[in-house]
């Protein structure tokens, strides 16, 4: 598929990563990436395991400060703002940077408390009834649960729960959605409808994917960034930023050869 | 249907047949093995609870339900009834539970949280579930020559100034059913700690990363959706831990007062159907040890309940886990 430009001639940047590197205590994960996202866009990130596409990623939300020993040197902006600076709060990050993880994870808790659980601890004033309705459409799943809503969300199956954990990123109402490999524990299918789901929601939201799947990337994403891994002389591996451009550029005719290579299927 | 011929069976198929060799020998013995003794156990529980019912049946004809609703303790006229019993017993596990639970589940929580690192929360929760292994007896001489002592001034102190509640409407003595209740919370509350703090730390991480990421705090997250998700253990652990109260013997006799008297204020001395058991039964005469084992029943009847509540609340909330 062709990918469709921006009509802008310059989108606005949301997320800004400055020469950033990522350690996991003294190990350094990534190194001195830098890249712009832009809004509406969908911005897909590849490379081969282990390059720091999720580190990157987690680092959008700060979902790293999870992971005890777990720091960015350089800098990481959202709207022009550090997200790493010491009056920015976390929690409210996440609120405004939603993500889906690769293996879908909703709570043990009925569907309408699994969509809503973001609305809930956000304190939002509005219609609960309301936003469910309309997160579970935009997610493509209302049709499917409509009757359903008060069973647990794990007696969906694996596709409906993706689903089901974007409603929910979607209900916390997120300017960003972060997702790590949504599709990979899914059937063509449910692959297709997420596909889908991710062309609808560019409209409302900047999107960032981490995929392995060449064809995915070239069917969602706007632009691609891909990842490589070099070993160091101590011996361990370290991600770095090959080459970022516009998706078709990338596919079609990158500048590197290592991207060449990778995009053709001709890597390692 | 399309005519299939059976291939003749090859060689390499023969081995796959079952080979009543030593291994196949070895593991029919031990399933039987496993067998027998998981059998031995429901017998040796069924056959207790027949025995005691043999025994009690002298005291179970001759009062009936009445047992349950009657003040009277009478061995001279041989005249039985275990209300105060079954009131203190129930009171004094309420007493341990309101106090153990939350003090439990909070120490749980911060156990398995990285508030502190692994190197100081392991010996922590090692020492509490050591507290469980310190004899009820030892517990029950603590708890009158150093608890008790120390409680007098708190119990005067709540005398006076709450004292127009009924709860605390006497003079307080030492031996209570106040006493008993918090003494039965602390030997509870590793029961409680432990369950629940294995039942959060084996919880999937990414329930945590799941709340977090939509942007719960930390206590959110814990509140809504990590009790929430143990549920079943925490309510197992808390069903345990009021089985344990209600029939732990030797710290009752101890320090219950043993009085046969309903009172509604917690601090006067009463009665738990095991300190009852344990303080008559040496000097019983044939009737009296028929209604203590009538008495007996009726607290194994309770703890029965008990436990199938918890089974219950607990299938109730697991189809709702993983
Ligand atoms: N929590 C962590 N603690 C320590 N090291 C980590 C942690 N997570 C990732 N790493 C390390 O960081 C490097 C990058 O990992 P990351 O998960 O970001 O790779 P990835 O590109 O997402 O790979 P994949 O495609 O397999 O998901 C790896 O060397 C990994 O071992
Ligand atoms: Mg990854």
């Amino acid at each position: 598929m062709i990918m469709t430009r921006n009509p802008q001639p310059t989108p606005k940047v949301v997320l800004q990563v400055q020469n950033a590197s990522i350690f996991y205590g003294s190990f350094r994960a990534v190194r001195d990436v830098t890249m712009d996202i832009y809004a509406n866009e969908v911005t897909a990130l590849i490379g081969p395991s282990g390059c720091g596409k999720s580190t990157l990623l987690r680092c959008f939300n700060r979902m790293n400060d999870l992971v005890p020993g777990a720091r960015v040197e350089g800098k990481i902006t959202y709207h022009g703002k550090d997200l790493y600076a010491r009056d920015v709060d976390p929690v409210e990050v996440r609120r405004r940077i939603g993500m889906v993880f690769q293996k879908p994870n909703p709570f043990p808790k009925s569907i309408y408390d699994n969509v809503v659980f973001g609305a809930r601890v956000n304190k939002y004033k509005g219609d609960f009834d309301e936003l469910l309705e309309t997160s579970l459409r935009q997610a493509a799943l209302w049709d499917e649960v409509k009757d359903k809503l008060q069973e647990s969300g794990l007696s969906l199956s694996g596709g409906q729960q993706q689903r089901l954990c974007i409603a929910r990123a979607i209900a916390t109402k997120p300017d960003v959605i972060l997702m790590d490999e949504p599709c990979s524990a899914l059937d063509p299918i449910s692959t297709l409808k997420i596909e889908e789901l991710i062309h609808e929601l560019k409209q409302n939201y900047t999107i960032v994917i981490v995929t392995h799947n060449m064809q995915q990337a070239t069917r969602v994403s706007d632009r691609t960034a891909f990842f490589n891994a070099e070993a160091t002389e101590q011996g361990n591996r370290v991600g770095y930023l090959v080459e970022y451009d516009h998706t078709s550029v990338i596919f079609n005719n990158p500048k590197q050869k290592a991207t060449m290579d990778y995009v053709s299927g001709r890597f390692g | 249907m399309a005519a299939t011929s059976t291939p003749p069976e090859s060689p390499e198929v023969a081995m796959i047949r079952v080979r009543r060799n030593l291994r196949y020998y070895l593991d029919q013995g031990f399933y039987y093995l496993t067998m027998a003794f998981a059998l031995a156990i429901a017998i040796t529980l069924v056959w207790i609870v027949i025995q005691i019912g043999l025994t009690a049946i002298p005291a179970i004809t001759q009062f009936g339900l009445g047992f349950l609703t009657s003040t009277t303790w009478d061995p001279v006229q041989n005249i039985y009834g275990i209300l105060p019993q079954i009131y203190g017993t129930l009171v004094s596990a309420i007493i341990a539970l309101v106090v153990a639970v939350p003090l439990g589940l909070g120490i749980a929580i911060f156990l398995s949280e990285d508030f502190l690192p692994t190197y100081v929360t392991t010996p922590i929760a090692f020492a509490i579930e050591l507290l469980a292994a310190i004899p009820s007896v030892v517990i029950g001489l603590w708890g009158i020559f150093i608890l008790i002592p120390f409680l007098r001034p708190f119990y005067t102190f709540v005398h006076r100034y709450l004292g127009w509640i009924p709860l605390f409407g006497t003079e307080p003595r030492g031996n209570s059913l106040l006493t008993l209740g918090l003494v039965l919370a602390f030997m509870i509350l590793p029961l409680i700690t432990s369950i629940s703090r294995q039942t959060l730390v084996s919880l999937p991480p990414y329930l945590r990363q799941g709340a977090m990421a939509l942007g719960a705090t930390r206590w959110e997250t814990i509140l809504r959706v990590l009790i929430p998700a143990g549920f079943s253990g925490i309510v197992g652990s808390i069903m345990l831990a009021l089985g344990r109260a209600m029939g732990e013997t030797m710290a009752a006799a101890m320090l219950v007062g043993n009085s046969n008297r309903i009172n509604i204020s917690l601090l006067e001395p009463g009665s738990t159907i095991a300190s009852l058991i344990a303080s008559q039964f040496g000097e019983a005469g044939r009737d009296q040890v028929a209604a203590l084992l009538y008495a007996g029943l009726v607290l194994m009847i309770l703890s029965l309940i008990v436990n199938i509540l918890a089974e219950i609340i607990i299938k109730k909330f697991q189809n709702v886990e993983r």
